[in-house]
């Protein structure tokens, strides 16, 4: 049952990670527009830097 | 994007740019958010119309830059000293319909702490409970002694920060109902989410076999996400349609001795002199002093015939003129104005409204009470039967924990969710959360005719009847007014070139007159020409006169709205009744009623008629629907049961509204109801789940054989089960 000391914190951290990762993307805006954005790869229109 | 485009845009004069600004300073809105605009696209839906849209509006000069929100149909335009009222008509030429929207009142939205807040609460639940029941599963797989209790220590150490973190919005929803001596949905939540973290540290201390860790965060997330669809839901209405405002400001021109000077409606005072222009709305009550023109009361009364105005006649604000310029001296402002006395009557309508009571408050009204006194009822049976205290708050947690209303908090916002977004795809906003429940009870339509059954914009009914010589004719002597007969003359003819007249004169009131090749030629009404009209008549009718021939009678109807006939047609089909409550002369709206296969007409209604005729409907027992636009609208909106208007209606229509239609069309209107009904189905439907899950649920932990895994269970299908059934209703179109 040793392996339980490893495996638990590596659970932890890979949920840690999600976590983490989720709240990036909510606080870069990434559900402003979710329809929007799915649309736009359609678009040939050079968009480097879209406004917010 | 060009650096070009960054050049500020220069006027001819410094003059030309400064009036224009100071008057935009005057405006609140506009000095609080001078480069942002936000208007709303109530038809876009694919990649093409973002490229169109963002294109046409980067071309305009003075745009610096535009990004549509596809979700949220609406674009965003940064664009320095211009305004919606500029960029709506570039969006028309590109093909795209578009309103204004308030940025002051988006900007809460655009930031939308509240909904963010609960997104985080809603990840951090979603992550622990994750985490719990990878931890769990071992634990119900046999899990022993030691290991079980290194187990549910782990779960306890995230669990407990996290019901703590996710729970707030509940534990404060329910400190504010207890404070207020209410029972809430909330109270019951926040008692099993206290007790089944409490329960389960004791248990884990005693190194006991249950722990409820998993369960109260699992609560803490299913709750939240219904908590989440129901914030959104109210949020993407509020900010939409509530703020749908209306283009022009509330100014007057006021002739102070030889000056004038535009000042703000509120500003205006009885006896002061104002002057209207043509084309412009008549912003106080007053009498005629000088000037002669035609005044287009369809707003106020739905007449869409034109009344002349001379000195000495008394017009009401909120009215338009239309030819000729006008000086009235103003006899009732502000408080006392004829629109001001219609918005008193919205408020007085909306008080006898009542409070309606939504499917989710009924259920939790009987729901609250009774999960209480099964808790504390099994406390006091197995503490009498066994006098084990442990073992009675076990299972009157235990029994909280079941009967959480998981399934209930996400029954009504997983359907509202769906519902209103298919509705809102259709082109239908609804702004009132119980709008959707009241909208399916609903078995009597009321219509007004201008301006929702029609557009409110005259055509002529048959440019054939009009001789091929006397076309150019009639074409340039159009094109000399804006009265709305010349306008819609104009229009019909314009595939003839116009003919070149000389001396072309409007005369306010009465028409347009010219010369040409020595004939004289006149257009108007029947009184000016000199012949006898039929009063009476369904159409609208203007005349023609070339010198040397009699003259010749043009009728004008007002069109009919996309989607009219079709809306009446299916709302009949299904057995509703319609009605037609008109302010307009009783030839047009029989004609258009006929034309429509509507049997109830009245005409000739003034607002509190109309008023009174809703209510008298809902004394007599009928769920009315009230579609309309105008101000004389404004109280029988408020007063039904549900209403409606279309988004090009009136700001106080929209406002008195508990929906509003973003396009043109109004066949939605007929599907709203389909959708509506539907909707309520689903969220009984939803409630016999949930409450079919409990049935089966609670006795099991009544008798204290409830375990973490059948709670897990009950909990996660129930909620699944009920999104699902939820979801069905957002499906493919029929």
């Amino acid at each position: 049952m040793e392996i339980l000391a490893i495996l638990i914190p590596v659970s932890l951290g890979l949920g840690a990670a999600g976590l983490i990762a989720f709240v990036w993307a909510l606080r870069n805006r990434q559900f402003e527009d979710p329809k929007g954005d799915g649309e736009r790869i359609l678009s040939d229109r050079w968009d480097d830097h879209p406004p917010p | 994007m060009s650096d070009a485009s960054y050049a500020p845009r220069l006027g001819v004069c410094p003059a030309c740019d400064a009036a224009p600004l100071a008057q935009r300073l005057a405006d609140r809105a506009e000095a609080l958010a001078p480069n942002r605009l936000i208007l709303s696209l109530p038809d876009a839906h694919c990649a093409l119309c973002i490229t169109q849209i963002e294109g046409a509006l980067m071309a305009h000069p003075g745009v610096r830059a535009a990004r549509v929100n596809l979700t949220l149909r609406r674009v965003t335009v940064n664009a320095p000293g211009l305004t919606a009222a500029d960029l709506v008509p570039v969006l028309a030429r590109a093909g795209h319909q578009a309103h204004e929207l308030d940025p002051d009142a988006l900007a809460q939205s655009a930031g939308d702490r509240a909904g963010r807040d609960l997104l985080m609460r809603i990840g951090v639940s979603g992550f622990a409970m994750m985490n719990i029941m990878i931890l769990s599963v071992a634990v119900w797989s046999g899990a022993e002694a030691a290991t079980r209790d290194l187990f549910h220590w782990i779960s306890g150490a995230i669990a407990l920060p996290t019901v703590v973190f996710a729970g707030q919005p509940f534990f404060a929803s329910a400190w504010r109902s207890l404070k207020a001596g209410r029972l809430g949905m909330d109270v019951p939540i926040s008692l099993a989410l206290i007790l089944a973290s409490a329960i389960s540290v004791f248990e884990t201390a005693q190194s006991g076999h249950h722990a409820y860790f998993d369960a109260a965060v699992m609560l803490c997330f299913f709750l939240l996400v219904g908590r989440y669809l129901d914030h959104r839901t109210r949020a993407i209405a509020r900010s939409a349609a509530a703020e749908l405002t209306a283009l022009e400001v509330p100014r007057a021109t006021l002739i102070s001795g030889v000056v004038e000077r535009t000042v703000p409606v509120a500003d205006l005072r009885p006896g002061d002199l104002i002057r209207v222009r043509p084309g412009g709305r008549i912003p106080a009550d007053g009498t005629v002093l000088e000037g002669q023109s035609e005044i287009d009361r369809a707003l106020l009364t739905g007449e869409t015939l034109p009344v002349a105005a001379a000195p000495g006649m008394t017009l009401s604000a909120g009215e338009v003129n239309l030819t000729g310029p006008l000086v009235l001296r103003v006899t009732a402002a502000g408080q006392d104005s004829s629109l001001a006395r219609l918005t008193a009557l919205v408020e007085a309508a909306e008080n006898a409204r009542g409070r309606y009571t939504s499917l989710a408050e009924r259920a939790a009204r009987g729901y609250s009470p009774a999960v209480h006194v099964l808790a504390f009822g099994s406390f006091l049976g197995w503490l009498w039967a066994t006098g084990d205290v442990r073992l009675a708050v076990n299972i009157a947690a235990a029994v909280l924990i079941i009967t959480c209303p998981c399934a209930l908090g996400l029954a009504v916002p997983a359907v509202a969710t769906s519902a209103s977004g298919r509705l809102f795809r259709r082109g239908l906003l609804i702004k009132d959360g119980t709008a959707l429940e009241r909208l399916a009870e609903v078995d009597t339509v009321v219509f007004d005719k201008t301006g929702t059954l029609t557009m409110g914009q005259p055509r002529l009914l048959d440019p054939d009847s009009i001789p091929a010589d006397l076309r150019p004719l009639a074409h340039a002597l159009a094109q000399g007014s804006a009265h709305p007969l010349s306008r819609a003359l104009a229009q019909a003819l314009e595939g003839t070139p116009p003919a070149v007249l000389e001396a072309l004169t409007e005369h306010p009131g009465r028409g347009v007159s010219a010369r040409w090749q020595g004939r004289d030629l006149r257009l108007g009404r029947a009184e000016w020409l000199g012949v006898a009209d039929d009063q009476d008549a369904a159409t609208l009718s203007s005349w023609l006169s070339v010198d040397g021939q009699p003259p010749l009678r043009l009728d004008f109807t007002d069109s009919l709205r996309p989607g009219a006939a079709d809306c009446v047609a299916r709302l009949l089909a299904d057995g509703r009744r319609v009605i037609l409550l008109s302010g307009d002369r009783a030839a047009p709206v029989a004609a258009l009623a006929a034309s429509l296969g509507i049997t109830e007409w009245h005409a000739g209604i003034d607002p509190v008629g109309k008023a009174d005729a809703v209510a008298a409907q809902a004394d007599a027992g009928a769920k009315v629907l009230m579609v309309g636009d105008g101000l004389n609208d404004t109280a029988a909106l408020a007063r039904a049961h549900v209403s409606l208007s279309p988004a090009s209606a009136l700001d106080a229509a929209r406002v008195a509204s508990d929906m509003v239609l973003t396009g043109h069309d109004l066949a939605p209107v007929a599907e709203a109801l389909v959708i509506a009904r539907l909707a309520t189905r689903r969220i009984r439907e939803n409630f016999a789940i949930s409450f079919g899950y409990n049935v089966v649920a609670v006795p099991f932990a009544i008798l204290g054989m409830a375990t973490p895994l059948l709670a897990a269970l009950a909990m996660s299908v129930s909620s699944i089960t009920v999104t699902l059934n939820a979801l069905r209703l957002s499906g493919k179109a029929r």
